[in-house]
């Protein structure tokens, strides 16, 4: 156990838990969006795994990276806009509509690298940017300032969120329209177009979290790569509290503990790696058991909003 | 006129009940669209699916084989959403089923046989239900969204089933020829659920599956414990403010979907694998929800469904045989199905308010 304690080992854990945070930051912070707005977009996972393989194909076949990114974006907007119209327009129990959303990623995703690819390729994706003054910090700079570009921007995105949230006159609307449909449609608010967007926008970053592992931290395309880190995403957005900076602190307790688990293995240190793997997935179901407070939950969350009901 | 109003109800009735039912030739003309764009026949692909899973004796009884499993976690989903909430935990809860037949039916492995096979059974359906038990309760008692407490269950369970398989419950003799496969050894004889079919995989287990639909449906709507589970589902505050015990009754709906899960996950080791192994549960918790949606979460309704279903699984194989096209095809048009038929909810739901506001 004592190895595990050293300096070199300890700044390895934050530099890959800061890595490992990218996706589920994306994923996560986008469908903090689409539950302020009170659609439940379960189906994340699937647009996650569409977004990584559009990502990869497109960067492969171009030799463009971002040409992938822009792709895997793309892909996820319309991902989110078939979630939007099934759950918003035709007012779909989102809980199920969700799992189909993911069944159908899962699938076509699959089917597509099947048919297009078929065998493991690798690809030269986005590589670490150091930078610079930052970057020379001992110790702390090279583990924090010297990723690649999607790492940076996954952290951005969450002061930027919070802002977007809470300063904006889009955002009071975002939250109005999760908190009282009814009451902000009386003051002239379209529910359905800030619901569209959101659900939008929260496929758009998913599609980026898809990419962010397929062509900037793993570098190649798995059939169901994402195993399941959708799901935890959404996990996260009730963890925390539904806003960005409590996405965060879930995000990166998450990903220490999966950074963890990977130098516990690395290092050979005598738990069952079984059991090291199933330490996240433990710690989700307890963190949700004592974290969560049901008053912060939108109150329109998984409700469809129909106008001249009540 | 009342007849005439009684046949447009009638009529009404009969949409609602059909339109479900769309979703599927929807789904497949989509998923036609597909096939052609990837160069093969779709005519000839889907003539491949539909004779590989009803054309002959060992389509059909694969078929059967496969609904066995989708009919016993449907049974689980059915009992879970009527009581208002959603189980997606059926992947995990088939293995911890699995898992705990396995190890009592080879740990009592000396037990007589009319012993050792129902209990095998019932210790797998406790191993689901106390696997579905623990989101139901951290639901009941903290709020813990059972959504995402079932989907992280679902992962505990592989790796508890990864541990389990390669360590303390390897088959001896993968040790002895040091393949080391992960798996567990051979159920004793006694357990293994007698093949209604010569040289095919069809057992007893499906026979099984179809009273205890019956029995799942006389207990919803014939029992008062049934009643109340209806109640919560239909009208949480009604519920509430009739008396019944919101919180209990969903950790109930939960034990009892997980139990069915889990039952599923001990059928297929006793009756198909005859040993737990890796990807035992292959995606039929997932599946077993499609299937129930499809049923329109009525375990009688689950029974056809379940074998339309499992004839797909067995399809999409015989597809990707004929006309080389994955059939990952076909998961990505069940996610299809589960769209539209939430989707086409809302006519049913429309027609139901205009019922109420025009009498």
């Amino acid at each position: 156990m004592g190895e595990l304690f050293t300096l070199p080992v300890l700044l390895g854990i934050i530099y890959s838990g800061i890595r490992l945070a990218t996706p589920y930051l994306f994923a996560a912070v986008g469908e903090t969006f689409a539950q302020r707005s009170g659609v439940l977009n379960l189906g994340v996972d699937g647009i996650m795994l569409m977004g990584a393989y559009s990502g990869f194909y497109v960067g492969m076949k171009t030799g463009n990276i971002w040409l992938g990114l822009l792709a895997a974006a793309v892909v996820g907007i319309l991902m989110g806009l078939l979630m939007s119209v099934i759950s918003i327009t035709f007012q779909a129990e989102q809980g199920i509509s969700g799992i189909g959303l993911q069944l159908f990623g899962l699938g076509l995703s699959s089917l597509l690298f099947k048919t297009t690819l078929g065998g493991v390729e690798s690809i030269n994706g986005f590589k670490p940017v150091r930078i610079p003054l930052l970057a020379d910090i001992p110790y702390v700079g090279e583990v924090l300032f010297n990723h690649n570009l999607l790492v940076y921007a996954a952290f951005l995105l969450v002061p930027l969120s919070a802002w977007f949230l809470n300063k904006t006159t889009f955002g009071l609307k975002i939250r109005a329209v999760g908190q009282n449909p009814q009451a902000a449609d009386t003051l002239g608010v379209n529910v359905t177009r800030v619901r569209y967007f959101c659900v939008c926008l929260g496929g758009m970053l998913a599609g980026i979290a898809g990419a962010s592992l397929s062509i900037a931290l793993i570098n190649l395309f798995q059939e169901n790569m994402t195993n399941g880190m959708g799901f935890i995403a959404v996990a996260l957005v009730y963890f925390g509290g539904w806003r960005p900076y409590g996405v965060l602190a879930g995000a990166l307790l998450f990903s220490f503990v999966n950074a963890l688990q990977l130098w516990i293995q690395v290092l050979g240190i005598n738990i069952p790696s079984d059991f090291a793997i199933m330490m996240p997935y433990v710690l989700t179901i307890l963190a949700l058991a004592f974290a969560t407070k049901r008053a912060q939950q939108p109150a329109a969350l998984t409700k469809p909003f129909e106008r001249g009901e009540n | 006129m009342a007849d005439r109003a009684g046949v447009k109800r009638v009529l009404n009735r009969t949409l609602e009940a059909l339109l479900p039912l769309l979703a599927v030739p929807v789904a497949f003309l989509i998923g036609a669209v597909m096939l052609a764009a990837l160069g093969a026949n779709p005519l000839e692909a889907y003539g491949a699916m539909l004779q590989g899973a009803f054309g002959d004796k060992s389509g059909i009884t694969q078929t059967l084989v496969k609904a066995t499993p989708l009919l016993l976690v449907g049974l689980g989903v059915c009992i879970a959403f009527r009581g208002g909430v959603i189980n997606i935990g059926g992947e995990g809860q088939i293995i911890v089923g699995a898992l705990a037949a396995t190890a009592f039916s080879i740990g009592f492995k000396d037990m007589p046989g009319w012993f050792l096979l129902p209990m095998s059974m019932i210790l797998g359906a406790l191993g689901g239900a106390v696997w579905g038990g623990i989101p139901g309760v951290l639901k009941a008692k903290l709020g813990v969204n059972e959504i995402l407490s079932t989907v992280m269950m679902n992962a505990i369970a592989v790796q508890f089933s990864n541990y389990l398989l390669r360590g303390p419950m390897i088959d001896p003799k993968e040790i002895e020829q040091g393949t080391r496969i992960a798996q567990s050894a051979l159920l004793p004889k006694a357990v293994w659920l007698t093949r209604l079919v010569p040289q095919t995989l069809l057992h007893s287990g499906a026979i099984l599956a179809v009273i205890l639909a019956v029995l799942v449906y006389i207990f919803l709507w014939r029992t008062t414990v049934g009643y109340r589970i209806r109640a919560v589902g239909l009208n949480r505050d009604a519920a509430r403010y009739a008396g019944i015990k919101v919180p209990y009754y969903q950790a109930l709906a939960l034990i009892l979907g997980g139990g069915f899960a889990g039952l599923a996950g001990a059928v297929e080791v006793m009756g198909v694998q005859h040993r737990m192994m890796e990807n035992l549960a292959s995606g039929y918790g997932f599946s077993g929800i499609v299937a129930a949606l499809f049923g329109a979460l009525h375990p009688l309704g689950s029974i056809p469904a379940s074998v339309l279903f499992g004839g797909l699984l067995v399809g999409a194989d015989k597809m990707q045989r004929a006309v080389q096209v994955p059939s990952s095809l076909i998961d990505a048009l069940l996610g299809l199905v589960v769209l539209f038929v939430v989707g086409s909810q809302i006519w049913s739901r429309w027609r139901a308010r205009r019922r109420e506001t025009h009498g």
